[in-house]
């Protein structure tokens, strides 16, 4: 079972919800695994402290031209074609824009001359290994780069099969999120009690109810704000799947990096709750 | 020589655009005629990537040698480079100045791209 962790926009306690939910689970005997899908700034590692011992490099195809096989001026068929316009034809050639290009490979089955074969192109790397016996993966987009969606699709494919799966997302509610969202069974949207916070979750509602993945809410740092997002929950009958409280404590572990599971007084049982919660609300969303 | 000028209106008296890829459009002229076209750049300046080498290859097949603008990209950079298109970067005021001041030689032609992606 893949269950996603999201969030609106980044700094919500997203990724404190993760390793914290993941140690929780672990410590009950679930088979769990982990994969941070936040490839422009994964930071799952810095809780978790993994052992990562396999790395490998992740590409994307880009087209090749062959200039002696291309008719250049006389075709111009690859740049007309091109919808994410990473092909020119400059000076009678063919120019290449690999850093815009998607590799989605249209143009090589569209080029009459066959002048087009297939490159590639590092776009990151995919790391993984474990975490205190819990499967770990991870992608790190190189510096520049734009093509998260890829790369984020590698880390899924790199994370193993376990009973279940937690997968934090990327902040937004753009491609590399829908991407991480792609095939998960539940999503839990991780926010804070106040108007900002309220503010994002409801683009991140929106996105998850066009996707149809089923979702609930934690509110992380409960206490601090207002109500708005309670209210904002029992107005549009979103299930709060657990509410984390604001506390001294908790936020002095944290930065010493300590999590709060096993750590803070009384968050192993907000955890136990939180999962609790989760696994009535996926039953209800499959019934 | 063709000299084309990103500019936000059809005529000599418009005022430049100092964006390149997602410039109104370009103000094409003929120095040895003083004859001058528009074409507008409206589907550029939808796209969401790309731009400045679609601008650089619609000037490419006006046959000018030279562009007049304020701003240029690294990526339309290349692809002018490639076209060996001269690119003169800081136009300013209408393009009837701008074309004035590259007569007079005062705007050099730049060697590098002044703006990081997304012009
Ligand atoms: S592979 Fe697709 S995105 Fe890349 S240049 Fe070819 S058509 Fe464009
Ligand atoms: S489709 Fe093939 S032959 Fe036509 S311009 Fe592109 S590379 Fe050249």
């Amino acid at each position: 079972m893949r269950i996603a962790i999201a969030s609106g926009k980044g700094g919500t306690g997203k990724t404190t919800v993760v390793a914290n939910l993941a140690v929780h689970l672990k410590n009950s005997k679930h088979s769990v695994a982990v994969a941070d899908c936040d490839v422009e700034e994964p930071n799952l590692h810095l809780f978790l402290n993994p052992h990562l011992d396999i790395e490998k490099t992740a590409v994307v195809p880009i087209p090749e031209v062959d200039n002696e096989l291309c008719t250049g001026d006389d075709c111009g068929l690859c740049a007309q074609l091109c919808r994410f316009k990473s092909l020119i034809l400059m000076a009678g050639e063919v120019m290449v824009f690999p850093e815009l290009c998607h590799g989605c490979g249209l143009c090589t089955l569209a080029c009459p001359e066959k002048a087009i074969t297939e490159g590639s192109r590092a776009i990151g790397v995919v790391r993984s290994g474990k975490a205190n016996c819990i499967p770990f993966t991870e992608g790190e987009m190189k510096i520049g780069e734009a093509m998260a969606p890829p790369l984020i699709e590698e880390v899924k494919a790199a994370s193993p099969q376990c009973d279940i799966e937690l997968i934090d997302c990327p902040p937004g509610t753009s491609c590399p999120v829908i991407k991480a969202l792609d095939g998960v069974d539940f999503a839990v949207l991780v926010t804070e009690p106040t108007p900002f916070g309220l503010h994002d979750l409801d683009l991140a509602v929106l996105t998850l109810r066009q996707l149809r993945i089923p979702f609930g809410v934690v509110i992380n740092r409960d206490g601090m704000g207002n109500s708005c997002v309670h209210d904002y929950l029992n107005r549009e009958k979103i299930t709060l799947l657990g509410a984390i409280p604001h506390s001294l404590k908790a936020a002095q572990a944290y930065s010493k990096g300590l999590l709060h599971v096993g750590n803070v007084e009384g968050f192993d049982d907000h955890y136990a709750k939180l999962w609790e919660n989760i696994q009535q609300s996926i039953g209800e969303a499959r019934s | 020589m063709i000299i084309a000028v990103s500019s936000q209106g059809p005529g000599l008296a418009s005022s430049i655009d100092p964006r390149f890829g997602r410039a109104a459009g370009f103000v094409v002229i003929d120095t040895d005629t003083d004859e001058h076209s528009y074409f507008d750049n409206e589907q550029n300046l939808q796209l969401a990537q790309g731009a400045g080498i679609q601008a650089a290859q619609n000037v490419a097949k006006t046959g000018a040698q030279a562009i007049l603008t304020g701003h240029v990209g690294p990526k339309a950079f290349l692809a002018l480079d490639k076209g060996k298109i001269q690119i003169f970067l800081g136009a300013s005021g209408t393009v009837a100045e701008a074309l004035e001041a590259y007569k007079n030689g005062t705007m050099q032609p730049a060697s590098a791209p002044d703006k990081q992606g997304h012009w």
